[in-house]
């Protein structure tokens, strides 16, 4: 981690302001979010060791505030473009955990009828446009949600989400200066985790903060706490704000922490354990449930709750039903 | 009978589709004042403004994403890309994204988009600007891949492709924009996924796509005269592949040579041979199926290189009348 600090953390004053603005049931809901989304990633990484699961998966453990208060800022009128990493923004955005774990375990009665699996998951009823297995792949479908809203005339906005690694690619850049140029109503939030796979964001970037690059296209660009979960609802609201005026996409960089390693394969030479556990420490759970003044028995029957609906979304998923062989042909043509 | 070039028979079909449904929109590179590079949008800008013929910044992933995201949220975008060898720029979203989502998303996402893009040579621009690319996207299930022969099957196509629900690849051929055919005023439409049998004959069976197409039929017309009646048939869609009539007249003629322009190895001739190697045609052939295609060569500058690297009329006559002698 740098000497100098990334961003400012929110004052006492501002905490406050969202907590008293998100309401006390909001933001115990906000919390709980947290709760299930590490609760349904632990869930998972127990059924992948177990070998019920097929497939890779990618983590966002510790990474949950993020997505939590990203989508809390916005509704389902609005559009979600999810990374593969994105567990997290699909239960933030609403979806239903039976379906997601269904679709995780490759079942027909899943979002995507077992095509897609972890990486893919989509709720296009619910404007979820969907996960995805490229880095920065969503990126420029951004472009085209925004000229879409734009075109209908609605306040609707869409949230683009990926990670340091994929403000790298060429689309991140093509994109963002389209954003720009028509004042596209689209938030881009990269979600800062450190690492791209194995590379270090200090040696991918000679710039000090990724938002830096929103100078390149004159729009916003902040760096905030990604571990708040009310900084990113106060930056990604903002943002939301500054689209629904006509005044364009903005950049939220938000600065996070991947505990768990990329995805299966990873033996996470790359980085020290102290180094894992110094991000442990800043744990976003515990600490929005303490910014809440929460009860460890209050804290302790919502987890209870948390697990419960994941119990039940485990057997909602294996009593699905696989895919029927005959189905296979199915759904590449419309 | 009223005749339009076949860019004229292009803008017809955006024209109309746009004054009909809203919901269109084009979006691309100097499609607005400028008009297109082959001038395929002359005039649109002026009558739909703007906001409906956006000209982009050279972003061809950027225009290809553009394309899905509008797709995936209630509009029917169609894009251009300037030269089909640029649509390499925008490969990944075409080829991971808009041709995977819907599957991958179940079956629950529709991408109604369409890709205008001008491939083939003849215009001296070397080998950046001359690809025939096709047979790349013919291999990507989820896209249809569509090359008009004609200014009739330009505009039919084309407004066929906009009302399909999946993305579409519309392989145009620079060469064929100023040319000129029968072109009805009314909107109609050409199916997609339906062969059309271009002229009738007994004895050998051209399947023949794009500028092919009217290269093979006046082939045809010089060995008329030496009594040998070539069948040809344009795919019109490459992919998904109507094959029946392609059986149908080779089961009849015996006989089947397949011609394109792109380059010969992993052309789309080879899937034509494999389509009717595999079927009851099979048994009807009275010689090996050919493939006439262009050189496994990069497109050269030199007028006269450039001519010998893909067929022409002369190389369409010579194989067909050697198949049909026997020579094989």
């Amino acid at each position: 981690m740098n000497d100098k600090p990334l961003y400012e953390a929110l004052s006492a004053e501002d905490t406050a302001r969202l907590l008293r603005e998100i309401g006390p049931e909001r933001s115990r809901e906000m919390l709980q979010t947290m709760m299930l989304i590490r609760a349904f990633e632990e869930r998972a990484q127990e059924l992948f060791s177990l070998g019920r699961v097929h497939g890779t998966m990618h983590l966002s453990i510790g990474q949950e505030a993020s997505a939590v208060g990203a989508n809390f800022a916005l509704t389902n009128h609005d559009y979600l473009l999810n990374t593969h990493r994105g567990h997290g923004h699909v239960l933030a955005w609403g979806s239903e955990v039976d379906l997601m774990m269904a679709e995780f375990l490759g079942r027909e009665a899943g979002y995507c009828r077992g095509r897609g699996g972890s990486m893919h998951i989509a709720d296009v009823s619910r404007n979820n446009l969907g996960a995805n297995g490229i880095v920065g792949g969503g990126i420029p479908i951004s472009v085209g949600v925004g000229l879409s809203i734009k075109s209908r005339k609605t306040d609707q906005v869409c949230l683009s989400v990926f990670g340091d690694g994929a403000a790298n690619e060429g689309a991140f850049h093509e994109s963002l200066n389209m954003a720009s140029i028509w004042d596209l109503p689209i938030i881009y939030l990269c979600e800062n985790n450190q690492y791209a796979m194995s590379m270090a964001v200090s040696h991918a970037f000679n710039i000090e903060r990724i938002s830096q690059r929103a100078c390149a296209y004159n729009i916003v660009g902040v760096t905030i706490d990604g571990n708040d979960p009310l900084a990113v609802y106060q930056a990604v609201g903002e943002a939301k704000a500054r689209a629904q005026a006509g005044n364009g996409p903005t950049l939220i960089e938000a600065i996070t922490y991947r505990w768990k390693g990329h995805s299966k394969s990873d033996r996470e030479a790359y980085r020290t354990r102290d180094e894992v556990k110094e991000w442990q420490q800043r744990d976003p759970i515990p600490h929005f449930a303490r910014t809440l003044g929460l009860s460890q028995e209050e804290v302790a029957a919502m987890q209870a709750e948390v697990v419960s609906r994941i119990d039940a979304a485990v057997a909602f998923a294996e009593a699905s039903p696989e895919p029927e062989l005959s189905t296979i042909l199915e759904g590449v043509y419309a | 009978m009223r005749e339009l070039t076949y860019a004229e028979a292009l803008r017809e079909a955006l024209r109309q589709k746009m004054v009909a449904d809203e919901r269109i929109f084009l979006i691309g590179e100097d499609i607005g004042v400028y008009g297109g590079a082959f001038a395929v949008t002359a005039g649109l800008f002026k009558e739909f403004g703007a906001e409906r013929v956006i000209d982009t910044p050279i972003s061809e992933a950027a225009i290809a994403g553009a394309c899905i995201g509008a797709a995936l949220t209630g509009m029917l975008p169609v894009g251009e890309i300037q030269f089909m060898d640029f649509v390499t720029l925008s490969m990944e979203q075409l080829v991971l994204q808009a041709a995977k989502i819907r599957f991958m998303f179940g079956g629950k996402a529709t991408v109604p988009m369409v890709l205008r893009m001008p491939g083939g040579s003849g215009t001296g621009a070397a080998a950046q600007h001359s690809e025939s690319l096709e047979n790349w996207f013919v291999h990507v299930p989820g896209l249809k891949v569509v090359m008009p022969s004609s200014p009739y099957d330009a505009k039919g196509l084309l407004i066929s492709a906009i009302e399909d629900e999946n993305p579409v690849i519309f392989v145009e051929h620079k060469l064929l924009y100023r040319t000129k055919g029968h072109v009805p005023e009314e909107m109609y439409r050409v199916p997609l996924s339906q062969a059309n049998v271009v002229r009738e004959g007994r004895d050998l069976t051209v399947v023949a796509t794009s500028i092919m197409v009217s290269r093979a039929l006046e082939a045809a017309e010089r060995l008329a005269q030496e009594g040998i009646e070539l069948e040809i048939i344009d795919p019109r869609t490459l992919n998904p592949l109507d094959e029946k009539p392609i059986v149908e007249s080779v089961i009849k003629t015996g006989k089947a040579l397949v011609v394109h322009e792109a380059v010969k190895t992993g052309g789309f001739g080879g899937e034509l041979v494999s389509r009717i190697v595999e079927s009851e045609a099979f048994d009807y052939l009275d010689a090996p199926v050919r493939r006439l295609a262009g050189l496994d060569i990069p497109i050269p500058y030199n007028r006269n290189l450039e001519y010998h690297a893909v067929p022409q009329i002369e190389n369409i006559v010579e194989e067909a009348r050697k198949l049909h002698q026997g020579a094989y």
